[in-house]
């Protein structure tokens, strides 16, 4: 099957005054038509620049996209000029966007915020647009969408107004739609009702979507597959089920036992995440995951593992660490139970107590001060 | 003892009756007592003068105790009310109506310097650490300045102090020289803890204290808060719209929705047997991380969005989105009374 998007070994990296941030660093990913991808990690992990950069979006300077290559529908989204990517931008590659309060333009109405896109990119005249704007009102059901045209979007609810943008997404029947982190501003119970639109809405019109978020339990119900991301690189890839019955990356079974679930009745201890994510200047030598991993060995550190695939699991299932790769040393164990070395984890507790915070940052700060005096 | 169908009609009226009367006294273990208690934030119109032309009902008549030692979850939706009760609880608000009462103490009368003196009994963790650490204080002069205030310590004895509790919360106690800018916010939030317990509390009002940071930081968070629970007997009101990190840290739990306790029970009883329909709807929208269990769970979605606190409906409050609602719910507002044995509910139709 002809895949819809192509991400090989994509690289973008924001040129500070600290230092170059290699925000994502080797990306490669296939979607095909029609399928529901998440991407989960923690927040300066590269999932939203992942997203930004395969729109184009990310702001230059400082930002760069210094290598690699994005097929969409055959041809590479890094070799277009301005007037092509536009042309793609909303029409066939759609967005939604974390915050519905701050990504809608609060002095236009909500009819004309999707009526401009279906002038654009579909050459409708306006009476048209604004009919079948009402049309995609309805379909993410916001009630009386005739008449809530010409509101404006503070008028609006939290859950309104996502909808909203959901259907500014949807407007030019879009190949692909991106949400990052559509449900984060929400509550639980809008969360909810959010979420079950958009899967009906993939269902029906069979786009695909690229889910990012933070939260294991939203992708768990609504994608096929899964890439985890830590510090700027993917670290494991599997499917939906596969990933949460069998997953094979530390960070993983970290993510997993770190949150408390609705459905458990023990009083367990969480098992935390020691120390603190990767700093992307200046990134770990080895495994970037090692420095918080307590199942870490000296290769580790050394030398940085493949995203490969890995024995007891399914063919398509990869992840990057020496310890579940084959003749490692934690093919054979069950995440449920090893929890690894213990005395390690309290180390690296301790290393973190000890370490100044930022220290790069902070020896700057002070620099500063001695020249201030 | 719990309600069977064979019970006579007699018998429910006086297990009821006795449940109303308990909602908000209990044991005598309680170390917090609220009763009745209301928070209105007038809405004015008016330049010069200002006339009151409604309110903003945040917490309308709300009754529960927190015994001592445990934790008392209190959950709900944005605009709930919930961090407004915690508020309003330490008195950083002026309550509208009702009472609170802290170790037997009627706390809404005190007068300002015998209030102040209660405060180092009961403290607060903030939800946002970037907004509620003063960025020109240094660490030490952040988690001394409670010291000074309630004359604890001073000079050497503060600086000791103050390292002792960075140790506490897993900070470096050398770090008291630097400002908060130079953390992170996981170790920030130890900060905003490190600051609460520093005039030794018994009982600290969480709110929100881990919504604003990563997952994998929100563990550590949880873990010391416990840790501190366990070392130092502490009671605490922990406030979240997480129900999962509330299952996880409570004992009791209540529910709020548009400033009303819809629910109160046991951690699991709560959890397995919800009578409440907003409860219900709550706990079915939490996203659960096991596709298995997701695909075979049903949802209720519930339609609509939370009415405002300005002009909440007649009668039961969350009747306008309701699945069960019926006639008697837009007319008559149901009480909190006591179903089964500590576990209350404000619901005209109770149950499964």
């Amino acid at each position: 099957m002809p895949e819809l998007l192509e991400v090989k070994d994509l690289k973008t990296q924001f040129f500070t005054r600290d230092g170059v941030v290699r925000a994502v660093d080797g990306v490669s990913f296939e979607l095909a038509a029609g399928e529901t991808l998440g991407i989960v990690g923690e927040s300066g992990c590269g999932k939203s620049v992942t997203a930004l950069s395969l729109m184009r979006l990310i702001p230059q300077p400082p930002g760069k996209i210094t290598q690699g290559s994005i097929m969409f529908d055959g041809q590479d989204v890094l070799k277009m000029d301005d007037d092509e990517v536009r042309g793609i931008r909303g029409n066939n590659i759609a967005m939604i966007f974390q915050d519905p309060m701050t990504s809608l333009n609060p002095v236009l109405t909500i009819s004309r915020q999707i009526t401009e896109a279906l002038e654009l990119h579909l050459k409708m005249d306006r009476a048209e647009a604004r009919k079948r704007t009402v049309e995609l009102l309805e379909l993410v059901n916001i009630p009386s969408a005739k008449k809530r045209l010409d509101d404006y979007p503070h008028q609006f609810s939290g859950g309104m107004r996502q909808r909203v943008m959901i259907a500014m997404a949807l407007s030019c029947n879009p190949k692909l739609i991106l949400a990052d982190e559509p449900t984060t501003a929400l509550d639980v119970t809008i969360q909810a009702q959010i979420l079950d639109l958009l899967k009906n809405l993939a269902r029906e019109f069979r786009t695909a979507f690229i889910l990012i978020t933070h939260d294991l339990g939203v992708v768990a119900g609504m994608t096929q597959r899964i890439h985890v991301m830590y510090g700027g690189k993917i670290v494991e890839k599997a499917d939906t089920n596969e990933l949460f019955a069998n997953p094979k990356m530390p960070y993983t079974w970290g993510l997993l036992r770190s949150i408390p679930r609705l459905d458990e009745n023990r009083k367990a201890k969480l098992l935390p995440i020691e120390g603190l994510p990767p700093d992307l200047i200046a990134p770990p030598p080895g495994c970037r995951f090692e420095p918080r991993c307590q199942y870490r060995r000296d290769i580790c550190r050394e030398k940085e593992p493949e995203l490969i695939g890995i024995p007891n699991a399914k063919a398509d299932h990869e992840a990057r660490c020496w310890g579940t790769q084959a003749g490692g040393w934690l093919v054979d164990s069950d995440w449920h139970r090893d929890v690894g070395d213990l005395a390690a984890l309290d180390a690296i507790k301790a290393e973190v107590a000890d370490l100044p915070p930022d220290v790069k940052r902070v020896e700057a700060a002070d620099d500063d001060k001695k020249k201030g005096n | 003892m719990s309600l069977t169908p064979t019970q006579t009609q007699d018998q429910k009226e006086a297990f009821i009756q006795r449940g109303r009367s308990t909602a908000s006294a209990g044991s005598g273990r309680n170390l917090l007592e609220v009763s009745a208690l209301k928070m209105h934030f007038p809405l004015t119109q008016g330049i010069i003068f200002q006339r009151q032309v409604g309110a903003v009902r945040a917490v309308d008549g709300i009754d529960f105790f927190v015994e001592k030692g445990e934790t008392l979850g209190l959950v709900g939706e944005s605009g709930c009310g919930k961090s407004t009760t915690g508020r309003a609880i330490l008195q950083l608000y002026k309550p509208t109506g009702g009472s609170v009462k802290f170790e037997g103490t009627e706390l809404t009368t005190l007068g300002g310097e015998q209030m102040r003196k209660m405060r180092r009994k009961m403290q607060m963790i903030f939800q946002d650490p970037y907004a509620s650490l003063n960025p020109r204080m240094t660490v030490g002069n952040i988690i001394g300045e409670p010291l000074e205030v309630h004359h604890l310590a001073a000079g050497k004895a503060k600086t000791e102090r103050v390292q002792e509790l960075l140790r506490i919360v897993g900070l470096n106690p050398y770090f008291t020289n630097r400002y908060p800018h130079e953390f992170s916010g996981g170790q920030r939030q130890r900060i905003g803890v490190a600051r609460a317990l520093a005039v030794e509390p018994d009982f600290i009002v969480a709110d929100e204290p881990i919504s604003a940071l990563d997952v994998s930081i929100q563990a550590q968070v949880i873990n010391l808060l416990e840790e501190l629970q366990e070392k130092f007997n502490l009671t605490y009101l922990f406030i979240a719209h997480d129900l999962s990190v509330v299952r996880h840290i409570s004992d009791r739990v209540a529910v709020m929705y548009l400033g009303k306790i819809v629910e109160l029970a046991d951690r699991i009883d709560l959890y397995e047997r919800p009578l409440h329909p907003y409860t219900q709807a709550l706990l079915s929208a939490v996203p659960i991380p096991d596709p298995a269990v997701e695909q075979k769970r049903k949802r209720i979605i519930l339609t609509g969005d939370v009415p405002s606190p300005v002009n909440p409906p007649t009668g039961c409050r969350f009747h306008t989105r309701c699945w069960k609602a019926q006639q008697i719910c837009s007319e008559v507002d149901p009480e909190f009374i006591e179903h089964a044995p500590r576990h209350w509910a404000a619901c005209h139709f109770p149950g499964a």
